[in-house]
């Protein structure tokens, strides 16, 4: 590659580099990694590093059979991101090929299939987590309580590993629903909604991540501190992120001021499910979102109201998932139709007329 | 005052440091100059000198041809020996015609016009003069000064700003200059004012420059004929681009295509500013200019006032040399510069610097695909979607990278600035520039070879036709000959035996009428 | 049962009868897309194709009866545009990219014959008889009629010049790491 003479400046370049770009969002979800660790013990762990690793497989391979660069593609960082995203999503306790079959599925299917990185329409990760929950709903929605990794009742080294890659006979009797599936069903019940969350919702827990859930999705504190991190370093924008925590509590709030014992408040939402760890990791995916700022809020918007409508009415009682698939595939539109103003010309692209440039004379 | 804010831009590090704490020094002649046709926007001048001729300093090379072109005078005096083509300061490295002049090493200079009083000169004698003196744009683009000035018999202006932001990196010519001749630019700007009649006018710098900001504040603080304010501006490249600095000092946006002059405004660099306040007052010409030598690799780094057509090779050679073979050498700064293609290209009236930049100054790394993050998006000033145009670019599809903007791209380079994968985008949007005013040719000269075709045809069939008439009177003469001398025959014979000759013209009668 | 399919036949009719008519009244007379491949192709009619003159290979392109590469002086450029007019496949392969072309008179071997300004449809080729003749470079479309007809064999084609007003820069063809 150093052969080729790249003759057209500029000669100056701001140092950036896509690794660097990836390397920053890896950074950002170490805090929500560790505690999920520390949260989940090692069943957690391994299920972690077989996902991350098969994605790392996978890319490579896709690599070498499309004879693209393997090494430099691998150290670019998109496929271990793929692979840690998805980790953090799966249920921590989740057998071994749930990640392994998560992770081909993301690189291969939704991601190098496409054309590789930069390429793909659906957010890889979304896309393996979807496809798993719908192929293997056991598995996929067996949620556990917190066994922090050096409690009394956290399985050890060993004991993990049998969870893990042994499959775990008793898995059924320790776990628990996540909040949104609890709600789901009492709801479906008939119960009203106040005696729900005062049995299963403690907000301190909730914000903190002491909850059943995915690995990385249960602190809703931790998503928040990564997503502050990547606003203060630029790799993402407030556009995405702001419209769908905006869509989501306008919705949500409305609908809970008309009917509080049907509809969850916009802070249960906020905390809940994988919401506040999708505003900033995933739905902020450079490649699956829409190029311009306003495209981008149109796109959280419409992320943030879908999933509402997902949650509130669909059979799933999670549905950022499917929210960020449909808006996904809504990105070419709204790339065509939405764009930035060009300097000199009104939206529609025609040049401004000198009546309205006089008019920024007089102020 | 209120300042206005632009779209995006970037902050590159601007490396200033390393030359703008030199004087302006006088660069040597060399031993010999090549001075180009064209140096500036517009039609190259007409020469007006032959091979072999002496001139002396400042006498007149090249007229000024056509609307928008430029007058070309001597940088110093000495033999013309060669009027042809040499290779053209321009990253193709192709040959353009070129007058090559032997200094004589006297430097003596021609009988120069007489100084004027400009406040007591109409501005029509001014934009004359300062045409004359072949002063173009020093920023860069070279478009003819007095061509400008003279949009004030198209539209009705009412500020003048002056660019001086600088706001590209390594350069700084223009700080030096301000640091230095304050007082001649601000004299300057009022002969401006005076000839595009305006009272207002603003100078744009970049707070980078503070001791320039000081020297000019100081000579503005001396005269009271216009109402003149420096105004320092954020250090944000591209401010220095006309219309983003218009919009920057006074709000107004210019129209797509339109020129700032549409909204009031008449946008000089300072350097221009400079040049215009000598061809008034003293009657010089445009033969010299500041030049910024920067970069890791050059082993003296300074600013110099070059005579126009110096060889590249020349300054760098005066300059000691490459400390290091540089990784690029540039003319201009590292943002918009070009590659030289040769060293024996000449320095013109828009070459601004030459970097000599090393390794680490310029560090290019792999190409990667484009992950859509959008950073050249919040960087571009234009408004565009960098990457979406580079994407159809890629993929063969000018027009549809025209449909989103690449018109109006100024190619500023911001973009491939931030770019995290590397992708060339500016190279992109050149390339397919060029290659649709390509095509336009090729379509001019497709209806161009039609109308020849259909020209040649009927040509063709205009001498077919008079070919045939030719003929037919030919024929006619010949038969008519032939009648007559029968006749004469006939007459002869009639004179002999009247009965036997006169079958043998009826007959012949019959056959011509058929 | 028969209510069904009698209704399917009424609307198969109806349908069928609806577009014979159309296809009666609304004919349109000639291949309409001819002439716009006529306003595509160089005009020079060269006949390097094989066909009269351009309107007679733009009426053959629009009937499908000719390749789309068959035009030389167009180059690929133009096969590429055929390609998309007439929404085929351009098989580029058999022509050479070689851009445009110009004819250039080698002037010692020129005798002057004024054959070749005699064939050249655009007038390109200039100078009188018993005169070494030049080529206007801007009116060559490169027909190549001057070299084959040139008795000395002075004419050859030559790749048209770059200048720095033609010139730009080139598409980044760089090994992507993509």
């Amino acid at each position: 590659m150093s052969d080729v003479q790249i003759l057209a400046g500029p000669y100056s370049h701001s140092g950036a580099s896509v690794s660097r770009t990836m390397g920053l969002v890896l950074l950002a979800l170490v805090p929500s990694t560790a505690f999920g660790f520390i949260q989940f013990g090692w069943p957690s762990i391994y299920l972690f590093l077989v996902t991350v690793l098969t994605a790392i497989l996978a890319e490579a391979l896709c690599l070498k059979v499309a004879k693209k660069p393997v090494m430099l593609h691998i150290m670019d960082g998109s496929g271990i991101l793929t692979g840690w995203l998805l980790a953090m999503t799966l249920p921590p306790w989740a057998p071994w090929w749930i990640g392994a079959v998560g992770s081909i599925i993301a690189i291969t299917l939704a991601k190098q299939a496409f054309g590789g990185l930069g390429q793909n329409v659906f957010n890889p990760a979304m896309v393996a987590r979807t496809v798993l929950l719908i192929s293997c709903p056991i598995q996929m929605t067996q949620f556990l309580g917190p066994q922090p990794i050096f409690a009394e009742s956290a399985p050890d080294f060993l004991g993990g590993l049998a969870i893990t890659f042994g499959g775990h006979p008793e898995i059924d009797a320790i776990t628990s629903a996540s909040l949104l599936g609890t709600i789901k069903t009492e709801l479906g019940r008939g119960e009203v909604l106040q005696q729900i969350l005062a049995q299963s919702f403690d907000l301190r827990n909730m914000v903190i991540g002491f909850a059943p859930g995915s690995m990385g999705e249960t602190s809703a504190i931790l998503a928040l501190i990564g997503g502050l991190f990547l606003l203060a370093t630029r790799v993402i924008s407030w556009h995405i992120p702001v419209a769908m925590i905006g869509a989501m509590c306008a919705l949500s709030g409305l609908a809970h001021l008309l009917d509080p014992s049907h509809f969850p408040s916009p802070l249960v939402h906020l905390v809940s499910g994988t919401f506040a760890f999708a505003v900033f990791f995933i739905a902020t995916d450079y490649v699956t979102a829409p190029g311009s700022p306003l495209g981008k809020i149109i796109f959280g918007v419409g992320v943030g109201t879908l999933t509402f409508i997902i949650r509130t009415w669909a059979a799933y009682p999670e549905g950022v998932a499917f929210a960020i698939l449909l808006m996904n595939s809504t990105v070419p539109l709204i790339d065509t139709y939405i764009k930035p103003r060009i300097y000199g010309r009104t939206r529609k692209g025609d040049p401004i007329k000198l009546k309205e440039a006089k008019k920024g004379e007089a102020r | 005052m209120r300042l206005f804010k632009i779209k995006g831009g970037i902050h590159p590090d601007g490396r200033k440091e390393l030359a703008e704490n030199e004087k302006i020094e006088q660069m040597p002649l060399p031993t010999l100059m090549r001075i180009p046709l064209k140096q500036h926007t517009g039609a190259p001048a007409n020469p007006i000198v032959a091979k072999g001729d002496m001139v002396k300093k400042g006498q007149v090379m090249a007229l000024s041809r056509g609307a928008v072109s430029a007058t070309i005078h001597a940088p110093t005096s000495g033999r013309i020996i060669a009027i042809g083509r040499f290779v053209a300061p321009h990253a193709s490295g192709l040959p353009e015609p070129t007058i090559t002049l032997r200094p004589d090493g006297e430097d003596e200079w021609d009988t120069l016009p007489p100084p004027l009083d400009p406040f007591e000169t109409d501005p029509d004698t001014l934009a004359n003069r300062i045409a004359e003196a072949g002063v173009v744009g020093l920023g860069g683009a070279a478009f003819p000064a007095a061509v400008k000035l003279n949009l004030r018999n198209r539209t009705e202006l009412h500020t003048l700003i002056i660019n001086a932001a600088e706001c590209e990196p390594y350069i700084t010519c223009d700080d030096r200059l301000m640091r230095e001749r304050a007082e001649e630019i601000i004299d300057g700007v009022a002969i401006i004012c005076h000839t595009i009649g305006v009272k207002k006018a603003l100078i744009g710098v970049e707070k980078n420059k503070p001791e320039a900001i000081k020297a000019l504040k100081k000579q503005v603080a001396k005269q009271d004929r216009y109402d003149i304010k420096v105004i320092e501006v954020p250090t944000r490249y591209p401010t220095g681009f006309a219309k983003h600095l218009v919009q920057i000092l006074t709000g107004l946006e210019v129209p797509a295509r339109a020129l700032t002059a549409e909204v009031g405004v008449i946008v000089h660099n300072v350097a221009t500013t400079f040049a215009i306040q000598q061809a008034v007052r003293f009657g010089r010409p445009l033969i010299s200019r500041i030049v910024t030598v920067s970069g890791e690799m050059i082993t003296r780094k300074g600013n110099f006032e070059v005579p126009i057509g110096t060889p590249i090779s020349h300054i760098i050679e005066h300059c000691g040399g490459f400390i290091d073979e540089p990784e690029k050498l540039l003319l201009g700064g590292s943002m918009m510069g070009d590659p030289v293609s040769s060293t024996r290209a000449p320095i013109i009236k828009g070459s601004n610097g030459i970097l000599a930049l090393g390794r680490k100054e310029t560090s290019q790394k792999p190409i990667m695909p484009c992950i859509r993050c959008t950073s050249c998006v919040a960087a571009c000033p234009c408004g565009l979607m960098p990457y979406e145009m580079a994407a159809r670019i890629k993929a063969d599809e000018l027009e549809s990278a025209v449909d989103i903007g690449l018109r109006d791209c100024i190619a500023c380079g911001s973009c491939s600035f931030v770019c995290p994968a590397n992708i060339p985008l500016v190279q992109y949007f050149n390339y397919a520039k060029g290659s649709l005013t390509a095509k336009q040719r090729a379509a001019h000269k497709q209806e161009e070879t039609k109308r020849l075709v259909q020209f040649h045809d009927e040509r063709m069939e205009k001498i077919k036709k008079e070919k045939q008439a030719a003929m037919a009177r030919m024929k006619a003469e010949r038969a008519a000959k032939k009648r007559l001398k029968e006749h004469e025959e006939a007459a002869k014979a009639k004179t002999a035996t009247p009965e036997e000759a006169s079958s043998a013209p009826k007959s012949e009668k019959v056959r011509a009428e058929a | 049962m028969l209510a069904a399919i009698g209704a399917l036949l009424a609307l198969g009719l109806l349908i069928g009868g609806g577009l014979g008519l159309a296809a009666y009244y609304l004919r349109v007379e000639g291949n309409p897309i001819a002439g716009e491949i006529e306003d595509m192709l160089p005009g020079s009619n060269c006949g390097q194709c094989g066909f009269l003159g351009c309107a007679d290979a733009a009426n053959a392109l629009a009937d499908h009866k000719a390749e789309v590469t068959l035009c030389p002086p167009g180059g690929r450029d133009l096969a590429t545009a055929l390609a998309d007019k007439l929404g085929v496949e351009a098989d580029l392969s058999s022509m050479k990219d070689t851009g445009p072309m110009i004819a250039f008179v080698f002037e010692d071997l020129c005798i002057g014959c004024t054959k070749c300004s005699k064939r050249c449809p655009t007038d390109a080729i200039v100078g009188a008889s018993k005169q070494i003749h030049g080529v206007v470079d801007d009116a060559c479309t490169g027909c190549e009629k001057c070299a084959d007809v040139c008795p000395t064999g002075a004419i050859a084609m030559r790749k048209e010049s770059t200048t720095i007003q033609t010139w730009h820069w080139p598409k980044p063809e760089l090994a992507l790491a993509s």
